[in-house]
């Protein structure tokens, strides 16, 4: 008789992406369940009272409220405008910016500390000259938005160009690539995926941003509704603004990061 | 892109260089004759890169006359090719401004069959492995219609029988495309290989200790007598 012994080794067994596609809904869904329990756990035992912490419920029931009324529709669309022109002037400003400090020294020397010393100021604190400079509106709330991601946009910009390989300008010398050609063929696109990474980082700031920039002189936009439904007392709603905002902020990032995907920005993320 | 050399001239007289107080080349006498494929031996920090650095004109020496005609163009070590380009991106970099387009695609087509390149004109350089990648500079600094090829340690970034194949593939290339060359390497089995002459350098400050010819046909094998004996006379003289 013979004796057959069979190996199973099902930890080396590869994973394969079905498996893996089904995880990456699954893990998420199983932390977002129960989240939700806990959060109905505290509610239902009224550790706290009900205008202070709104059940799953309330939430539910003000979500379909403000999407009737067509106001949260409204106000996503007010914040993403304000949002997207306080970032995209800031990244047209910024990056340029950050381009030429990146390429001469005395500018880095007299420009670096000032950057560095508004990127440390929080944009909150430039809400009263916000108030006073642009009076109500939609500007407001685009200066704050740009002063938060101005800074850090430009700094990171103007580091990824120091760390451009020598090589890059030797070859681009050997090729007779100079002025205002260096710029656009050899240093933005050895930058770029840097930049991206530092547009997903700003632009979350500036998303982040909204809640504050909209308490200044705004009468719409998702921040703006999280302050009224304070003053109402209404934190159901507030809540249900807050999911709206981290939703989007999720969704925003989701878009930028396909940039990276871009086949001539593919290899700054595969070395 | 030429076949052939339409004038070459590259001679250092007299050169020294020093970086602060270090002094890296002192009073080289030098000259490259044309067609020929010269190739530097010497040990680590002895001060090749500046030599190829001063050749091609990147830096200007502390003193003594460089004298360069023709055009100059380098393949690096490695990383030289843009990341940002694809293959046949990085290789028009060198066409001139005044081709047009069916000239361009002409030579373009010609440069990728002679690097054997065929269905990856359109890959990125992290997608090709590191043979592949040299073959891409070299076509680079073929299309730019040089006529005197610095070569920084081309093939020292490969793994050793990609770098055996590469040897052979140059002098295929050169065969087709003659170009002046200076080829900087520390490896003196493919120095003797590929060599019409080598000159051996001391460590810093850089001098020549001795210059040897090599006569027979490439391409050599390496158990070809002129190659081993060209490798003992290169070992005595760097007391190795």
């Amino acid at each position: 008789m013979t004796e057959t012994t069979i190996f199973r080794n099902e930890s080396t067994k590869p994973i394969s992406s079905k498996t893996a596609n089904i995880f990456g809904f699954l893990l998420p869904g199983i932390v977002l369940i129960t989240l939700l329990l806990v959060w109905s756990l505290i509610s239902f035992t009224n550790l706290f009272p009900t205008y202070a912490f709104p059940s799953p419920l309330a939430v539910l029931k003000s979500f379909t409220e403000e999407i009737i009324a067509g106001r949260l529709l409204n106000d996503i669309v007010a914040s993403l405008w304000r949002v997207s022109v306080g970032f995209v002037l800031s990244a047209l400003l910024g990056i340029p910016f950050g381009l030429w400090l990146g390429q001469h020294i005395n500018a880095r020397r007299a420009f670096v500390p000032m950057l560095n010393f508004f990127r440390f100021l929080s944009p909150l604190a430039w809400i009263p000259f916000a108030i006073l400079w642009f009076h109500i509106g939609d500007k407001p709330a685009i200066f704050l938005i740009f002063m938060a991601s101005f800074f850090p946009l430009a700094l990171a910009t103007m580091s990824a160009v120091a760390t451009i390989p020598n090589i890059y300008f030797s070859v681009a010398k050997d090729y007779d690539i100079k002025g205002f050609s260096l710029i656009t063929k050899v240093v933005f696109p050895a930058v770029l995926p840097q930049i991206i990474t530092s547009l997903r980082v700003s632009c979350g700031i500036a998303w982040v941003i909204i809640v504050a920039a909209e308490m200044v002189g705004c009468q719409d936009g998702l921040g703006y509704g999280i302050w009224e439904a304070r003053n109402g007392l209404r934190l159901d709603a507030a809540v249900c603004y807050m999911i709206v905002i981290g939703l989007l902020g999720m969704i925003i990032d989701r878009l930028l990061n396909q940039l990276t995907k871009l086949p001539n920005i593919r290899w700054g993320y595969e070395r | 892109m030429k076949d052939k050399i339409i004038k070459s001239q590259l001679v250092l007289e007299n050169v020294s260089h020093n970086y602060g107080a270090v002094t890296v080349l002192n009073n080289l006498n030098l000259v490259v004759n044309s067609g020929e494929v010269l190739v530097l031996v010497g040990p680590s920090g002895c001060g090749k890169t500046t030599l190829l650095n001063l050749l091609s004109g990147h830096i200007k020496p502390s003193s003594g006359i460089i004298k360069r005609e023709g055009i100059i163009l380098t393949v690096y070590q490695q990383d030289g090719l843009f990341p940002w380009l694809t293959v046949v991106e990085n290789i028009s970099l060198g066409f001139s401004k005044l081709m047009n387009d069916a000239e361009r695609e002409a030579e373009l087509k010609e440069l990728i069959e002679l690097i054997h390149l065929n269905g990856f004109e359109q890959y990125y350089p992290h997608q090709l492995s590191g043979g592949m990648k040299q073959r891409v500079e070299i076509a680079r600094v073929l299309a730019g219609d040089s006529d005197i090829l610095l070569m920084d340690e081309p093939f020292s970034a490969l793994d050793y029988q990609t770098r055996l194949r590469m040897r052979f593939e140059l002098i295929r290339i050169l065969k087709q495309k003659q170009r002046t060359v200076v080829f900087v390497t520390h490896d003196i089995e493919e120095a003797t290989q590929l060599a019409d002459r080598i000159l051996v350098l001391t460590n810093r400050p850089t001098t020549i200790s001795c210059e040897l010819t090599i006569k027979s046909p490439r391409p050599r094998n390496h158990s070809d007598p002129s190659v081993i004996n060209a490798i003992t006379t290169i070992l005595q003289e760097m007391k190795l």
